[in-house]
């Protein structure tokens, strides 16, 4: 995705900020100088402040080099026996992480999240295209390893859906053309079924709307380099077709779920136990076929429930 | 007498100011650092009972009619002592940002300012020196939200506070807490407060219902008093 420097103009930037001017056009320096202290000290702010918050609007997010592995070096579990295990995570790869309840899965992505150097309950160490991230990277809200799609089903922006998508590209410092506007609807209706438009409201979305469109705004709008998901509901979204889009983003897949389906499409299934991983086990021939049916029975529900959607009687051979 | 951390948290009702102490001193107690809270609020509040039943040392402040702000201000530094008296090694504030125009941050000392997800993505602009000269800005909330959401949120938390630390802690699980518990482990530590000086200025009134005037009318205003243009 392209990154252009946007420029916001000095006058647009003060009055956003509820500042009175009386003049356009002057420049940063001319408008906070003549500012009176008082008058800066009712907006709860200072000339140093403004100055920090003028640039920090033109600062581009600093994503220096592109992630091309990630190492998760292991650590031990619950009864501090070592886990033995070092996984190798590459772009454009799918892997499920399976277990019950408390096993530690939440655990584990929290240690890739916050970039975890043995300091962290379970002693991993992640390590970053071979290398050890740097302390700072760990704060920076640019250069987080992890986007997620939970299973929250709703948006609570008080936006509409090309708003949204405009304050979305904004924030992460992308071009926030019409031409990517027109590219996130298209898909987001291809995976959603049901139409929308860009005038809708957010929050009025359905569920199935909501969810495609979180879906194509992390392929297109997230930078970071690992799509973490927590069960895909089957809110008549064409799953695979989701995973496609995903994968096609050069994006690592991480997915939490015991959903059949879901958890079959990956490669590699890394299961939990004990605070630990404790298999990992490689996606074969045979549970491959596996998922071909299951995806055939998925198939037969999706088309029943549109069918029912329509209004139409159900035909379907049993 | 030991030296104390002093950490101040602050925040807008409701944005999981309670929460996200309680489980960073969760954090903390893991390895035996000895803690104490010190709740600021106007009316009424039931946190201290929350620090309480967590077997917490609490203070509670209620301001009452007063400024909250300015009570803080006004015993801050016996609560200093006080900490210091019970030998904790890490003292926190909570107090209540009730009018976004809140300042109770202390220069030199670790500041700490909670906000919420859901409080809509123009929020970080309408909340002022509490947040704005923040070291740390602490957000919450963002299990309800999409990654987008939480993105857009973050980045206006960012546009009005370059210089913080911006952390996401999931205040009913705690995840995050263990992050910002290795920051109150290094934050400064000091003998007084004597001579240290706020971030900001308070916010100020010193009017004639300051003074408990209760009638309206212009014959009535006097003092400090701030006319709108309309």
């Amino acid at each position: 995705m392209e990154a252009e420097k946007r420029l916001v103009s000095p006058y647009d930037f003060l009055t956003d900020m509820g500042f009175e001017l009386f003049e356009k056009n002057q420049s940063l320096d001319s408008y906070v100088e003549a500012m009176n202290p008082d008058y800066l000290e009712d907006m709860g702010t200072n000339r140093e402040m403004l100055r920090a918050n003028y640039h920090a609007i033109h600062k581009k997010p600093e994503v220096d080099e592109k992630v091309k592995s990630i190492l998760i070096k292991g650590g031990v579990n619950k009864d501090g026996e070592k886990e033995g295990f070092d996984i190798l995570l590459k772009p454009g790869e799918i892997v499920s992480i399976v277990g019950p309840t408390g096993s530690g899965k939440s655990r584990l992505l929290a240690d890739i999240e916050w970039l975890a150097q043995g300091d962290t309950p379970t002693g991993r160490h992640i390590l970053i295209n071979g290398v050890q991230p740097d302390e700072d990277k760990r704060y920076s809200m640019d250069e987080k390893l992890i986007s997620q799609l939970s299973q929250n089903m709703n948006f609570v922006m008080d936006a509409n859906v090309e708003e949204f998508i405009r304050m979305h590209a904004h924030s992460r410092n992308i071009n926030e053309s019409d031409l990517l506007i027109e590219k996130v609807m298209q898909w987001a209706n291809d995976l959603a079924g049901e139409p929308f438009t860009k005038e809708t409201p957010l929050t009025a979305l359905s569920g199935g709307q909501s969810r495609a469109l979180m879906i194509v705004d992390v392929a297109f709008l997230c930078q970071s380099p690992i799509i973490l998901i927590d069960e895909i509901e089957n809110a008549g979204i064409d799953r695979r077709q989701a995973m496609a889009l995903l994968v096609s983003t050069e994006k690592i897949i991480l997915i939490a779920t015991h959903d059949p389906v879901l958890a079959l499409m990956a490669n590699r299934r890394l299961v939990i136990k004990n605070g630990a991983i404790d298999q990992i086990i490689e996606c074969d021939e045979h549970e491959k076929r596996v998922l071909e049916d299951l995806e055939k029975m998925a198939e037969k529900m999706l088309s029943v429930r549109n069918a029912l959607r329509m209004g139409n009687k159900i035909t379907l051979k049993v | 007498m030991k030296w104390v951390r002093l950490i101040t948290v602050s925040g807008p009702p409701s944005s999981g100011k309670t929460s996200i102490i309680e489980k960073t001193i969760q954090e903390l107690k893991k390895k035996e650092i000895e803690i104490a809270v010190i709740k600021f609020d106007c009316l009424s509040t039931a946190d201290e009972m929350i620090y309480e039943k967590k077997g917490i040392k609490t203070k509670l402040g209620l301001s009452g009619s007063l400024c909250p702000d300015h009570y803080f201000v006004n015993n801050i530094d016996a609560c200093f002592q006080w900490g210091r008296q019970e030998n904790v090694d890490i003292l926190i504030t909570e107090s209540a940002g009730l009018c976004n125009r809140c300042s109770p941050h202390i220069k030199e000392v670790l500041s700490v300012c909670v906000i919420d997800n859901l409080s809509g993505y123009h929020t970080p602009k309408k909340i002022g020196p509490m947040l704005k000269f923040a070291d740390i800005v602490v957000i919450t909330k963002g299990d309800i939200v999409s990654q987008a959401e939480r993105e857009v949120f973050a980045y206006n938390v960012k546009k009005v506070n370059p210089h913080a630390k911006i952390l996401h802690i999931n205040g009913i699980t705690g995840q995050g807490a263990a992050q910002l518990s290795k920051l109150f482990e290094i934050a400064e530590d000091y003998d007084s407060l004597d001579e240290k000086k706020l971030r900001f200025t308070m916010p100020a009134a010193l009017c004639s219902y300051c003074l408990g005037e209760t009638m309206i009318g212009k014959d009535y205003h006097i003092g400090n008093v701030k006319n709108m243009n309309l």
